[in-house]
C-alpha cells in the first residue's frame, strides 16, 4: 500500500481527488487546480508537504560535513534559523537532489529534502557521514505544510494567536523559528510569500483544520506545479536530475565556489564544465493558443532541446516552460507541438513573482 | 461517480451525442472525460462547413494536464461550433452534456448513431479502464 501522510483523512473529507505521488497518496486537487493556483496568488492556499524528508544533523563535524556534502556553502549562515538552498551532487557534478539547509549552531542543522529521492539521498548521506563526526536523523513522525499566499502571514497569525505569532512577526525571507511545536520558515514553492511548518504528526491536522477554518484554500500538487513554474523554480526529477549539473539547471547560483579552497563533492567537474561550456536551462513563452509540454524538441540556433517542464499559466493566460537547450540559443526558439513547428520566445526562467508578471 | 445521462449515445473515446432532429447531433466529452483531463485551458474547434468521418481528429480539448484529441463520432457536416469556449473553456469542465458542447454535426446518415454505446455500454467501458 502507498504510504499516507498524517492529512490523508483531511483530504479525503475535504473532497481531493488522489493520486500516486512517488510512493505516497497525495492530493492532485480539490475540485479546480486553477483556483487553488489563483488562491495562492491572490490570497492563501495550504498544502500537504509531510511526504518530505526532514533530516536533521548534529554534532563536532555538522559544519565540516555539510560544507563537503554541499555545492552551496554553509558557512554562509551565521544567524541561528537562516536558511540556504542547495544542491547536493555527485562526484560527476550530478544533482542527486536539491535541498534546503536550516542553521540553528555550527553543531546543528536540519536538512529537508524530496520524497522522491528519498532513499537515494538517505544512502548518500550516510556514506559520506561515515567520515565525520556527525549523527544524522530522520524525522519520519513529522509532518509539515505549506502556507502560501499574501494573505499568508495575515492567516498564520489569526490560528497561532498574536503572541505566538509576535516572534515570527515580519521575518524575512528564508529565516525559520521553533515556536511551542511548531517549527516556521519563511520558505515556499510558489514566488509568493508564506511559510513552510512542520509540527508533529499527531498535531498536523489540527492546523490544517485550523487554517482552512480561517479561509486557507486546501491545495494539491496540481497547483503547487503551475505555481512553482510560473515562479521558475526547478523540479527534481523533471528538470534536473543525476546525469546533468546545476550549472545546465539555472542552479548555477547556488554553487558556492568561493571561497577556492573549500573542497565539496562534485566541484572539479563543475569547474571543467564551466571552462568547457555547457547547455543551460532557459524559460519560453507562448502567447499562442496551445501548451507547451514537458518532452518536447526545442530548436535553437546552433542545436536542439527538450523542454523539461511546461504547462498552461493560469496567472499569465498562456504557456510557459523551462528547457534545456545549447548555450548558443538566442532570443527565440522553434517547438515541435502536435507535428507541428511553433515560434516561442526565450526567457529567463522566472514568470510570476508575487502574484505579478515579471516578463518584459 | 460521474453522471452518464440514458438519453445520449457514446463513443468508447469518451464523446457523447445528442440527437437535436432533422438530422441534426451534437457532440461533446463526458463528465468522466473531463474529470481524467481536469482544468480546461483550450479548446480548438473544427471550421464550420467541414465534411467529417467517423473516427476523424477533428477537435483538441487542452487541460491543464494533456492535450487530448476528440473525434467526430459520426460522418457528415459541421454545422455549428460552441464559439463561447473560447473565452470559457472552464465550461467544459462544469457542464460538459449542457453549456460545455463543443460542435453539431448534420449526419450523413442518422442511422449511425445507433452504433455507437449507450449509456450502460459507455459505463462498461469506464469499469474497465
Amino acid at each position: 500500500m502507498a504510504n499516507r501522510t498524517p492529512l490523508y483523512d483531511a483530504h479525503v473529507k475535504a473532497g481531493a481527488k488522489m493520486v500516486d505521488f512517488h510512493g505516497w497518496d497525495m492530493p492532485l486537487n480539490y475540485g479546480s487546480q486553477i483556483e487553488e493556483h489563483n488562491a495562492v496568488r491572490n490570497d492563501s492556499g495550504v498544502f500537504d508537504v509531510s511526504h518530505m524528508t526532514i533530516v536533521d544533523v548534529a554534532g563536532i563535524d555538522a559544519k565540516a560535513f555539510l560544507r563537503y556534502l554541499l555545492a552551496n556553502d554553509v558557512a554562509k549562515l551565521t544567524v541561528p534559523g537562516k536558511a540556504l538552498y542547495s544542491g547536493m551532487l555527485n562526484e560527476k557534478g550530478g544533482v542527486i537532489d536539491d535541498l534546503i539547509v536550516y542553521f540553528f549552531t555550527d553543531e546543528s542543522y536540519r536538512l529537508v529534502v524530496n520524497s522522491a529521492t528519498r532513499e537515494r539521498d538517505m544512502a548518500w548521506i550516510h556514506s559520506v557521514a561515515s567520515d565525520f563526526k556527525v549523527t544524522i536523523t530522520e524525522q519520519p513522525s513529522l509532518g509539515m505544510v505549506a502556507l502560501q499566499g499574501p494573505k499568508a502571514e495575515e492567516k498564520l497569525k489569526l490560528v497561532l494567536g498574536d503572541d505566538a505569532f509576535a516572534p515570527v512577526a515580519g521575518m524575512k525571507p528564508f529565516m525559520s523559528e521553533q515556536v511551542g511545536d511548531y517549527f516556521i520558515a519563511t520558505t515556499g514553492y510558489t514566488g509568493e510569500k508564506g511559510y513552510e511548518i512542520v509540527v508533529p504528526g499527531d498535531k498536523v491536522e489540527k492546523l490544517w483544520d485550523d487554517l482552512l477554518n480561517v479561509g486557507v484554500q486546501p491545495c494539491g500538487l496540481g497547483a503547487r506545479d503551475t505555481l512553482r513554474l510560473e515562479a521558475g523554480m526547478n523540479l527534481y526529477g523533471q528538470d534536473m536530475d543525476e546525469s546533468v549539473t546545476p550549472l545546465e539547471s539555472n542552479m548555477g547560483w547556488s554553487v558556492a565556489f568561493e571561497p577556492a579552497d573549500r573542497k565539496f563533492i562534485g566541484r572539479e567537474a563543475l569547474e571543467q564544465q564551466k571552462a568547457a561550456g555547457h547547455a543551460k536551462l532557459v524559460g519560453l513563452v507562448m502567447k499562442d493558443k496551445g501548451v507547451l509540454r514537458h518532452g518536447q524538441k526545442v530548436i535553437v540556433e546552433g542545436g536542439e532541446g527538450e523542454i523539461t517542464s511546461g504547462t498552461f499559466s493560469p496567472t499569465l493566460g498562456f504557456s510557459i516552460a523551462m528547457a534545456r537547450v545549447p548555450a548558443s540559443v538566442g532570443d527565440t526558439a522553434e517547438v515541435e507541438i502536435r507535428k507541428k513547428l511553433v515560434t516561442v520566445s526565450v526567457v529567463k526562467p522566472s514568470f510570476v513573482r508575487q502574484g505579478k508578471s515579471v516578463l518584459a | 461517480m460521474s453522471t452518464i445521462p440514458k438519453e445520449l449515445k457514446y463513443a468508447s473515446t469518451h464523446e457523447w451525442v445528442r440527437n437535436e432532429g432533422d438530422g441534426i447531433f451534437t457532440v461533446g466529452i463526458t463528465e468522466h472525460a473531463q474529470d481524467l483531463l481536469g482544468d480546461m485551458v483550450f479548446v480548438e474547434l473544427p471550421e464550420v462547413g467541414a465534411n467529417v468521418a467517423a473516427g476523424d481528429d477533428v477537435a483538441v480539448c487542452e487541460s491543464v494536464k494533456a492535450a487530448s484529441d476528440i473525434y467526430a463520432p459520426i460522418a457528415g457536416e459541421i454545422v455549428e461550433v460552441n464559439e463561447d469556449l473560447e473565452d470559457a473553456p472552464e465550461t467544459v469542465n462544469n457542464d460538459p452534456f449542457g453549456d460545455g458542447w463543443l460542435f453539431k454535426i448534420k449526419a450523413e446518415d442518422p442511422s449511425e448513431v445507433e452504433s455507437l454505446l449507450d449509456a450502460e455500454g459507455y459505463q462498461a467501458v469506464i469499469d474497465e479502464e
